[in-house]
């Protein structure tokens, strides 16, 4: 098993963040994983990215040519990544930023509207975690309790309130993906 | 099974400086490094230590200068255009026979250059930028676990030879996160520092810390003296890894992040059928010269290739440890850019169709 994912999208949409949880997940079952931040001479409002790998065999090069999974949560995004993404390989569609539907017929699309999700549960900024329900859903690289517990863990305290409506936006992010 | 920590690079590092016993940094932000003195300004005075951000990289590295010679493990790191500013410091820190350790985590050059990662700084690491005669333990991580692993190592190898240490990384190693096992090492027994400018206590003679050799024919001694030292260092410290050499028509030469590229190019070539080895220095001063002219002279080995992000500085090594012996090919990216598997795989192919 090898994923290499990259994910992309505007600065404060939590891509990196997606990253991160996706990573820390792994670790936590057992696998191999990097993550890389794209950084540069970044433009606020530009575009920012990550790359993922999670595997259970060693990690060489941490950068991919071509994913197995692109998550885009902007346009210019899967302008970008759309391309590379290998041929077999899924496409994560932020559908309530992107109206466009992924053109390529040799990779499957997966369409999370995270935005309207996350305005119907309350708070725009769990739009990410609806996309890791659908990441998680999808692919079934990682346990759904992993991530519920990884939830728990990262909102204690004063926070501790914020629990109920990350793991709903994570399940109606599960919900998304049909089989 | 030890508990797997994900860590950031550049936090990793600092946090294996503590654990080594690192008590003084000084420093001066740079991208993309800023994620060391910034962990350091937090946790070192929990540690009970000194964290200082300096008014310059000139003041940090001579900050360092004054805590090694009160004895205290001390380190500063930066990234390429301040480490060129620190070569003064770290001749004279040879030259007084201070142990510190300075990590360099590179970005593109020269000048200013660019924030990505890059290896512009081999020539510099491993012939100095700083005057006169003198070498530094130059160690260059590939994961974050070698990375934290080395940290401790410096500092012991420092002591050791009462000599500076650098750590080259990269940029890609120091924003990348990466899971970790915090081992407990047990370092290596060390001398006592009966040299450092600690105070009198009792002695009947003060600890004096220079590099000051005036006369020609004490400076010549001090300079043989330091010769000494080097050729202990490259006769005890020299590392590298060697992966699928055993039968390699093909031996790729890479460090630091190059090296996890042309590893999993070598593992995509052996799954096609061609016999690629990777041999991979970790210390790039001492060099691994002895190791490659050896396997050089085998009959399977056909050819080299050397793999960095620059334009072929560990190359002139490679070329000195290969002596002519069999054919060195380069392939680089450089100025920010990182190699891609697929470039690395075709460079490779090219040269194995050239020698069947």
């Amino acid at each position: 098993m090898r994923k290499e994912v990259i994910l992309a999208g505007f600065g404060g949409q939590g891509v990196m963040s997606i990253g991160k949880n996706l990573a820390e997940a792994g670790v936590e079952e057992g696998l191999e994983v990097s993550w890389v931040p794209s950084y540069g001479p970044e433009m606020r409002g530009g575009t920012a990215n990550c790359t993922v790998i999670l595997t259970d065999e060693r990690i060489g090069a941490p950068l991919v040519d071509h994913p197995t999974e692109i998550v885009v949560m902007n346009r210019p995004s899967l302008a970008k990544f759309e391309p590379v993404l290998r041929p077999g390989g899924t496409a994560f569609v932020n559908s309530s930023m992107i109206p466009e539907r992924v053109g390529r017929t040799d990779v499957r699309a997966v369409y999370v509207p995270c935005d309207e999700i996350a305005e119907k549960l309350g708070s725009p900024k769990v739009g990410n975690m609806v996309m890791l329900g659908a990441y998680v859903a999808a692919t079934q690289v990682l346990k759904v309790e992993t991530i519920e517990a990884m939830i728990h863990a990262m909102f204690t305290g004063r926070k501790a309130d914020l629990v109920p409506m990350n793991l709903a936006a994570f399940h109606q992010g599960i919900a998304c993906v049909t089989f | 099974m030890q508990k797997r920590e994900i860590w950031k690079g550049s936090e990793a590092i600092a946090e294996a400086a503590i654990r080594a016993g690192c008590r003084c940094f000084f420093g001066y932000p740079i991208t993309p490094q800023n994620e060391i003195p910034e962990y350091m300004s937090r946790m070192l005075p929990q540690a009970g230590g000194v964290f200082v951000q300096a008014e310059s990289e000139l003041a940090a590295i001579n900050m360092v200068y004054g805590a090694a010679a009160s004895g205290v493990r001390a380190m500063t790191s930066s990234s390429s255009p301040g480490i060129s500013l620190k070569q003064e410091g770290i001749s004279y820190l040879v030259g007084a026979q201070l142990p510190a350790v300075i990590v360099n985590v590179m970005r593109g050059g020269p000048g200013l250059g660019s924030i990505q990662p890059s290896q512009g700084d081999y020539y510099q690491a491993t012939r100095g930028g700083g005057n006169g005669d003198y070498r530094t333990v130059t160690l260059a991580p590939a994961t974050l676990q070698e990375a934290v692993d080395l940290m401790q190592d410096a500092f012991d190898i420092a002591d050791t030879y009462r000599n500076p240490v650098m750590v080259l990384a990269d940029g890609l190693i120091g924003q990348m996160m990466e899971p970790i096992v915090w081992q407990d090492r047990p370092g290596r027994s060390l001398p006592p520092k009966t040299w450092a400018a600690e105070g009198r206590r009792g002695r009947t003679h003060n600890n004096f810390v220079t590099s000051l050799y005036i006369g020609a024919e004490e400076c010549e001694e001090h300079n043989l003296e330091l010769n000494r030292k080097y050729a202990a260092m490259e006769a005890n410290e020299c590392r590298w890894e060697e992966l699928m050499t055993e039968d390699a028509q093909l031996i790729l030469v890479a460090f630091g992040t190059p090296a996890r590229v042309a590893e999993t190019a070598m593992r995509n070539l052996r799954q096609e059928g061609w016999n690629v080895g990777l041999l991979r220095p970790i210390t790039l001063w001492p060099f691994p010269t002895a190791r490659i002219r050896e396997l050089a002279g085998k009959s399977h080995v056909k050819a080299f290739l050397d793999v960095e992000m620059n334009l072929g500085q560990m190359l002139d090594d490679v070329n000195l440890a290969v002596n002519g012996q069999r054919p060195v090919h380069f392939y680089g990216r450089c100025g920010g850019a990182v190699p891609h598997v697929s470039e690395v795989e075709q460079a490779a192919q090219k040269v194995l169709e050239e020698v069947q």
